[in-house]
């Protein structure tokens, strides 16, 4: 597995999942039927959801009749810190997720700082799956939200830096549960999510530490008024470990907007404020984000 | 909202599909009665339809209380115009324009609108099949479902409704999707 490149990775994750799932499908495939804005767009873990937390809802526009998918690219300008993201996810029947993510998480004059030298970037690989179990987002009882599990595997490329600040392993899964529901009597969307992680900064900083290194639960909110099929205002809370000795490591909370350009493009700004980042506190700014889905 | 639809029109796809069948063998048909096409109601233009129970649980959803939403609306005549476009835009579409095609339309748009009054509490009642019967032979897909709730949205923006009473309305709509979604 550590010969092969993360895109042939994830080509042969996603063969497999085809070769599984698509057999039961004895019906011809109609691609694209989701309701406006109700794949949700793509985190910057590459999977289906707000931007900071993950959600129930399987990327892309097919509905259980067919097959979607997306692809994102997402930027973040911090004071000390420039983040760039982008990745693919496919949607199977509205069942199934697969998704990659790469993160690059550019450490500028921290790098320096840090001894890593100027623009030092931290790379991480995201391989992420999630299955729907439960419930409807959007149709069904208007209390039962649509439920699902996932898991996030994550590789960061960075294992000296990792081993550096004190992080016991430079790869690391999380997994998750979701429940998503819009409530169409008010216009509001709603998410919960609890994920158990050991990741240091998302695992950019590798996972767990000497002294803890266990998968403790962490929460993930959203809420987000519909204002028009196209537009949705809202914000994310997301908490996180707090594992290494040599840096504190705060909750990440967004305030955002996603407008949906067209059927296929969606477009996303937020004010994000992100904490202290590897001693540099105070990491607030703006996050924007262009997804495709089909 | 769809389920309306489909109710109707099925009892008419039914009696419809029944009917011609004579042309097959000319000979026969001279000798034999022949099958009565059927006939629209000279009052209403509807299709008959083989009896029912009416009832207005048969509307699967209750009414709103109060008229806030049958004035959100504007009362019944903006939820016939809204009926009226629903129908008008999805009997147009190509994606779901099949579904409709042996229904009688007179009497879908009718007991749709019945449907609709009733829900946003606008001073009517429902007359229409329920759900689950009015939908069971139509094959609907979640797909087919998205199409018409878009259209459905297209029709109350061109009526100016607001979003937030359009998602009001949808609210009741949405669980029905159980019924009226069969495969």
């Amino acid at each position: 597995m550590h010969r092969i490149s993360p895109l042939a990775h994830f080509t042969i994750w996603l063969a497999l999942a085809a070769a599984a799932i698509c057999p039961a499908q004895a019906q011809d495939l109609r691609n694209g039927g989701k309701l406006l804005l109700t794949n949700g767009v793509s985190t910057i873990e590459g999977s289906g959801g707000g931007g900071l937390a993950t959600w129930s809802t399987i990327a892309g526009n097919a509905t259980e009749e067919g097959i979607g998918a997306s692809a994102h690219g997402t930027v973040i300008e911090l004071p000390d810190y420039n983040w760039t993201s982008y990745g693919i996810s496919v949607g199977f029947f509205d069942r199934v997720e697969l998704s990659y993510a790469r993160q690059n998480l550019d450490t500028i004059d921290i790098g320096a700082a840090l001894g890593l030298g100027r623009g030092y970037t931290l790379n991480q690989d995201v391989f992420g799956a999630k299955v729907r179990l439960a419930g409807d987002a959007v149709y069904g009882d208007s209390l039962m939200p649509q439920i699902a599990i996932g898991v996030q595997h994550k590789r960061s490329s960075d294992d000296a830096v990792v081993a550096a600040v004190g992080g016991a392993s430079p790869h690391g899964t999380d997994f998750y549960i979701s429940a998503t529901k819009l409530f169409l009597s008010h216009s509001i969307l709603a998410n919960a999510t609890v994920r158990f992680t050991k990741a240091n900064q998302n695992g950019l900083l590798g996972f767990g530490s000497a002294t803890d290194n266990d998968h403790k639960p962490q929460f993930e909110g959203s809420i987000a008024y519909q204002f028009s099929r196209r537009f949705v205002v809202g914000g994310e809370y997301r908490t996180k470990p707090d594992n290494l000795a040599i840096a504190r490591e705060d909750d990440w909370f967004d305030l955002f907007a996603a407008y949906a350009l067209t059927r296929n493009v969606t477009v996303t700004a937020a004010y994000v404020d992100l904490g202290s980042i590897a001693t540099a506190d105070n990491q607030r700014g703006a996050f924007l984000s262009l997804q495709a889905a089909f | 909202m769809f389920s309306l639809i489909i109710a109707l029109a099925l009892s008419a796809a039914q009696d419809i599909a029944a009917a011609p069948e004579a042309e097959a063998d000319p000979a026969a048909a001279e000798a034999a009665p022949v099958p009565k096409e059927p006939e629209r109601d000279p009052v209403t233009g509807e299709l008959p339809v083989d009896p029912y129970e009416m009832s207005n649980a048969n509307a699967g959803a209750g009414s709103f209380s109060g008229t806030g939403m049958r004035d959100a609306f504007h009362g019944q005549d903006g939820i016939r115009r809204i009926v009226n476009d629903m129908v008008d835009r999805s009997v147009a579409d190509p994606r779901i324009s099949e579904i409709f095609v042996a229904h009688d339309l007179v009497r879908l748009r009718r007991t749709l609108f019945e449907q609709f009054c009733y829900i946003l509490n606008a001073g009517c009642d429902y007359s229409g099949r329920d759900m689950a019967n009015s939908h069971k032979d139509l094959g609907l897909q979640v797909d087919d479902l998205n199409v018409l709730v878009e259209h459905l949205q297209a029709a109350m923006a061109a009526e100016t409704i607001s979003f937030a009473a359009q998602n009001r309305f949808l609210s009741k709509l949405a669980p029905m999707k159980r019924d009226v979604v069969t495969r």
